[in-house]
């Protein structure tokens, strides 16, 4: 590429033309750089001090000017915070409800996307348009109602409100993203299915399953995050300590603890380390699922 | 003229009978969802709206004395003005920063990936975590903003005990996360193809004139439709002025749905709390009518994969 140009400014006559306007081009690029460069400094600079802050020891977490290093480096502060609460018993709890959240999700929602997608029949675009017409409606415009209802069939201090609900179409936004899945993919491929006497349930589950291993993982990196990330459900269903998930157990550490600032970090570190991990091991998943819902939402 | 009843068309001895019942056992978990998990609620949430209810003692028809008291609710009002508030500087803000971001990181450049996480790691950062970390950087003599402040020069500011700091700190907060929107139009910038910028470079197109005639006309779509769909999040916040300042000082941070929380599970007014649900329901509507009317059809379509 770059032989390739030299060429051609070397057979034209313009060629101090073309140093010139190739210097601006660098300072251009030198000027990006060193905006990104501060920005990147900035955004970072709240991780930096949630990590710092938790490996302090109390005392000098109220020293001004702070210590960018901490003095004694203190790792028994991850050790006290996640025992002061039963953070185990959280995790083991949150991983319940996310297990079967995606257990729920990824087949409720992809069966229905599938019907939605793959087969045509009277009335399928009406019941499509309540799927778009949910997907409009806040969480929290039922939250009430919704509320009342659990509380009567029980379900209060329970993982049920958390859980069942999603095997009945696993949400509206997830249905779509398989619906939209399924019509990318080829009709010869359902078609050889029947030819070979293949039920739709058998096209569907041995067919095209197989094929959307993208979607699956997207939707299990987004169930996922939201199912760990999720504070308002938990808050208006999980009662009893022993029930708690991660999330509330840490805003609760955090009413209990409201000036042990170093464990609170140390937790808050804990809790935010697995989202980041994931996001390392499934970038591609996150940006899928990000670029899904923006553009063609 | 022969026509086919409708009963022998779709029976099950005909393809398209057979097609009708296997599409209606595929999408029968979303038809069961949406009867039993959003048409009682929504229907409860209609009863409930004419009731005055404690969930103790028994409901009592009140007419439409609670959708009358939202106008001479101050704390209503207070709430309607704080999350407006937040969303019009919050999400144009985040909007812009997010944009431009996009474009200087829409470059050939080694490392740009390593850039790029940077500024996106912060919006996967779980709330609880997040209102937890933020709380303790508005912290007054000890938290990362003041010691910023002082290395500067400036004064210290109470930005958590304060009414006029509480909500702009809650916005440098929410704007810490813009790196989501960046992503959405990082992914618009590249699907504009090559070819209308080599055209613009024959024509002698500048820098200016490629931005302001070739990329922002083709991602205005997703740049409105990610405003929209901001303005809707942000009508939602709850994590942080719970956690973050408890709608405090003096109500200076009662987000709409912390107030509406607050009315249904701390003050146990069912009836009103559904009449507060409406105003937001409303609001969401007309959004989203908004997004339909003037870009339905004018956002891209394209296969991202």
């Amino acid at each position: 590429m770059s032989v390739l140009e030299q060429t051609t400014t070397e057979l034209r006559p313009r060629t101090t033309a073309r140093a010139k306007t190739r210097n601006p081009h660098r300072l251009w690029n030198g000027m990006i750089l060193a905006i990104l460069v501060v920005g990147a400094v900035v955004m970072s600079m709240p991780f930096v001090w949630l990590v710092i802050s938790s490996f302090k020891p109390q005392e000098k977490i109220f020293v001004f000017p702070p210590e960018w290093i901490p003095q004694p480096f203190r790792w028994q502060n991850y050790v006290e915070a996640l025992v002061y609460k039963p953070f185990g018993l959280y995790l083991f709890n949150t991983l319940k409800i996310i297990v079967l959240n995606e257990i729920a999700i990824l087949l409720s929602a992809s069966f229905c996307g599938y019907g939605f997608a793959r087969i045509r029949f009277p009335g399928r675009d009406f019941w499509f348009g309540l799927v778009l017409a949910t997907l409009m409606v806040p969480y929290f415009v039922l939250m009430v109602p919704q509320f009342i209802m659990f509380s009567r069939f029980g379900w209060v201090d329970t993982f049920w409100p958390l859980t069942f609900p999603y095997f009945f179409g696993g949400g509206a936004f997830n249905i779509f993203l398989f619906r939209q899945f399924f019509r990318s993919l080829p009709e010869e491929l359902a078609d050889a299915g029947r030819i070979d006497g293949s039920s739709e349930i058998g096209i569907y589950w041995r067919i095209m399953m197989p094929l959307c291993k993208p979607a699956l993982a997207t939707v299990a990196v987004f169930t996922f995050l939201f199912a760990w990330n999720d504070y308002i459900g938990p808050l208006l269903y999980l009662r009893s300590d022993y029930n708690f998930t991660v999330a509330i157990g840490l805003a609760t550490f955090r009413s209990v603890m409201s000036t042990q600032w170093h464990l609170l970090m140390a937790a808050s570190t804990a809790m935010i380390l697995p989202v980041i991990l994931l996001f390392f091991f499934a970038q591609r998943y996150f940006v899928e699922g990000l670029v899904l819902s923006g553009i063609k939402g | 003229m022969t026509t086919t009843h409708w009963y022998r068309r779709y029976s099950l001895r005909t393809l398209a009978g057979r097609r009708m019942i296997a599409g209606y056992i595929f999408i029968s978990p979303f038809i069961l969802g949406f009867l039993i998990w959003f048409l009682i609620p929504a229907s409860v949430a209609v009863w409930l709206t004419f009731q005055d209810w404690n969930l103790i003692s028994p409901p009592r028809y009140v007419g439409a004395a609670n959708l009358v008291r939202l106008w001479s609710d101050d704390l209503f009002w207070q709430s309607i003005k704080v999350t407006t508030t937040f969303t019009l500087v919050s999400v144009p803000l985040g909007l812009l920063l997010g944009f431009m971001l996009a474009l200087l990181l829409n470059v050939k450049m080694r490392g740009i990936t390593v850039f790029r996480t940077v500024y996106y790691l912060p919006s996967i950062v779980p709330a609880v975590a997040n209102a937890v970390l933020w709380a303790w950087i508005f912290n007054t003599e000890f938290g990362l903003a003041n010691v910023a402040l002082r290395a500067v020069g400036l004064p210290k500011i109470k930005w958590l005990q304060e009414p006029e700091w509480a909500l702009p700190a809650l916005i440098i907060m929410s704007l810490w996360a813009f790196g989501s929107g960046m992503v959405i139009y990082l992914a618009g910038l590249q699907g504009i193809p090559d070819v209308f910028y080599e055209a613009a470079d024959i024509d002698g197109a500048g820098r200016w004139a490629k931005l302001r005639h070739i990329t922002i006309p083709l991602v205005s779509p997703v740049i409105f439709f990610n405003l929209i769909i901001g303005i809707i999040a942000s009508f939602q916040i709850f994590t942080a002025g719970r956690l973050i300042t408890n709608g405090g000082p003096q109500n200076a941070t009662l987000f709409y749905v912390l107030y509406m929380y607050r009315t249904a599970f701390q003050n146990l007014k069912m009836g009103y709390s559904a009449a507060l649900a409406w105003v937001l329901f409303g609001i969401v509507v007309v959004l989203t009518l908004f997004v339909f009317k003037y870009i339905g059809s004018r956002v891209h379509y394209e296969d991202v994969r």
